[in-house]
């Protein structure tokens, strides 16, 4: 099967600092990744570079057979590329709901009585359906992350990028999350998840990445990845890999 | 009597200057650009009407069946164009300074090909007609018109904006744009769209003030400072706002026109800086989320 998503030698420095060094990797349809490093590695980047925010120095960006290095955002948006940040960014001023409204019907390109019928499902499935006509400048972190979720869901992504999604919740608001991040890569949606909080990732991904200095230095089966030198080596004295009481 | 007076024509002019900072606030609103060609662009929406309109042998009032559809179109190239270039340089300063350019620009443009003297767009008999409830009391019937554009074009703006898909595409850019684009937006569109609603109200502004009063190259100025205040005594992001805020600017005027004729424009200011100084998010601000 061809790969949904392939990065071909992407290169990318801002500066001297070298964020992408000749990286290639591909996610095949419906694979789940997780994606690991230290801050600054480039994790951030790397998205960018696949959603559109950033333009590769060199390489090229393939998505669902189409090179997609000269479109913007909001066409990749529209060819099923997905993206959470890890700060949302709620259109503050709007209701809950004509937030996810919006991206049903500009994302998806859903029209009338079935745009609102996917916005409410997707509310429903995110734990929001109760705070639709909220204003969602009002809402706090758990639910902005919520929001911010639900309004990717509702674009309908084949690829869904996730910008650590569990940093500053507590565990039950982060199992929350989770299982619902666990719902979505069951339906069939590729998934590729920058997390810090590695027990939010283990039970949830297939295959782990490890970046760091631009480069992927572990690339594989979680546990394997989590205990092989090359990352224990990036974290050392640190205590972001515990994964005691992983989920 | 003399002083309802005042207040139904400062009530009349206001839903008058409320047309004119329509197209300032929504500009403002979504992309962030002072235009300071503002007024310029309504002149020039006089010069067409008086050149185009004959040609078409419908009567003035219906001018505006010809000029805002230019103006429409207009809006979305200039936008797409000049705008979005000045805009892509990232520097608040650039659009402003290109705005300015362009007020230039159309000023003297004006006063090349049509000379300072004023003009004003023939409507016949409805300019001098008018409802006399009582001999104090005079509401000219264009002014009366205009003042129901303004309502039914803010408060269908408004409509728009909230109820339909467009309309939230619009809001969905201007809250922000960075998001707007991951949900699918071409924000790029969404801009020359809503730079069409602006010219397009630009235009029927500028036929209003051709048939209210006069027009010449010079007088885009002095309307758009009125403009200005009327979108700072309202709130910035509120057309509702921006219509309470164009009355309260005329009244004030008209009011200090009954105390003394020398201060009317004075008490329009003072009205202004009043709001500014005590409440400087305007009237009907849009609250910010905290």
């Amino acid at each position: 099967m061809a790969a949904l998503l392939e990065l071909v030698h992407i290169s990318k420095r801002f500066g001297g600092v070298v964020v992408a060094d000749d990286v290639s990797v591909s996610v095949e349809p419906g694979e789940a990744i997780g994606v690991l490093g230290p801050n600054g590695a480039g994790k951030t980047t790397l998205f960018g570079m696949i959603s559109g925010d950033v333009r590769p120095d060199s390489g090229e960006v393939h998505f669902a057979g189409h090179v997609v290095n000269r479109l913007d955002s909001a066409a990749r948006c529209r060819l099923g590329i997905g993206r959470t940040y890890q700060i949302p960014k709620p259109f503050e001023r709007m209701s809950v709901f004509e937030n996810v409204l919006v991206a049903a019907q500009q994302g998806a390109q859903t029209r009338g009585p079935e745009s609102h019928q996917s916005a409410i499902s997707t509310l429903e499935r995110s734990g929001l359906l109760d705070k639709a006509n909220r204003s969602a400048g009002s809402l706090g972190l758990l639910d902005r992350k919520r929001l911010e979720l639900a309004r990717t869901l509702a674009t309908r992504p084949k690829l869904l990028l996730l910008d650590e999604v569990a940093g500053g919740l507590t565990d039950p608001e982060m199992h929350e999350l989770v299982a619902v991040v666990r719902a979505i890569r069951d339906e069939g949606t590729a998934v590729v998840w920058i997390e810090h909080v590695v027990r939010a990732l283990v039970g949830a991904v297939e295959r782990l990445l490890c970046l760091s200095g631009g480069t992927f230095i572990a690339d594989g089966e979680p546990r394997a990845v989590l205990e092989s030198p090359a990352v224990r080596e990036v974290y050392l004295g640190t205590e972001e890999l515990a994964i005691e009481g992983s989920v | 009597m003399t002083w309802l007076n005042a207040v139904i024509q400062g009530i009349l002019i206001g839903g008058f200057y409320a047309l004119f900072a329509c197209g300032l606030s929504l500009l403002f609103g979504v992309m962030g650009i002072i235009n300071l060609a503002h007024g310029d662009f309504a002149v020039i929406a006089g010069y067409v009407a008086v050149i185009l309109v004959p040609q078409t042998h419908l009567p003035m009032v219906f001018g505006f069946l010809v000029v805002v559809p230019i103006f429409a179109l207009g809006g979305y190239i200039l936008q797409r164009t000049i705008f979005q270039a000045a805009l892509n340089r990232g520097d608040p300063l650039t659009i402003l300074l290109v705005t300015f350019g362009l007020s230039i620009i159309t000023e003297n443009a004006l006063l090349q090909a049509f000379s300072s003297n004023g003009q004003s767009l023939n409507i016949g008999n409805l300019i001098t007609d008018s409802i006399n409830p009582s001999n104090v009391i005079s509401i000219s019937d264009i002014s009366l018109v205009v003042l129901i554009v303004a309502v039914v074009v803010l408060g269908g703006l408004q409509l728009m904006l909230s109820r339909t898909a467009t309309g939230r595409t619009i809001r969905a850019v201007a809250d922000d744009r960075e998001a707007a684009e991951l949900v699918g937006i071409n924000y790029r569109h969404v801009f020359g769209i809503a730079a069409a609603i602006a010219l397009a109200t630009v235009a029927l502004a500028g036929l209003a003030s051709g048939m209210i009063t006069e027009f010449a190259p010079t007088s885009g100025t002095n309307n758009l400072l009125f403009a200005f205040e009327a979108v700072v005594i309202g709130g910035i992001g509120s057309l509702w706002g921006t219509l309470v805020g164009g009355i309260v600017l005329g009244v004030a005027q008209q009011i200090g026109a009954q105390i003394n004729p020398a201060y009317q424009i004075l008490a329009g200011h003072l009205v202004f800086l009043a709001v500014l100084a005590f409440r400087s998010r305007g009237l009907f601000a849009v609250r910010e989320a905290a």
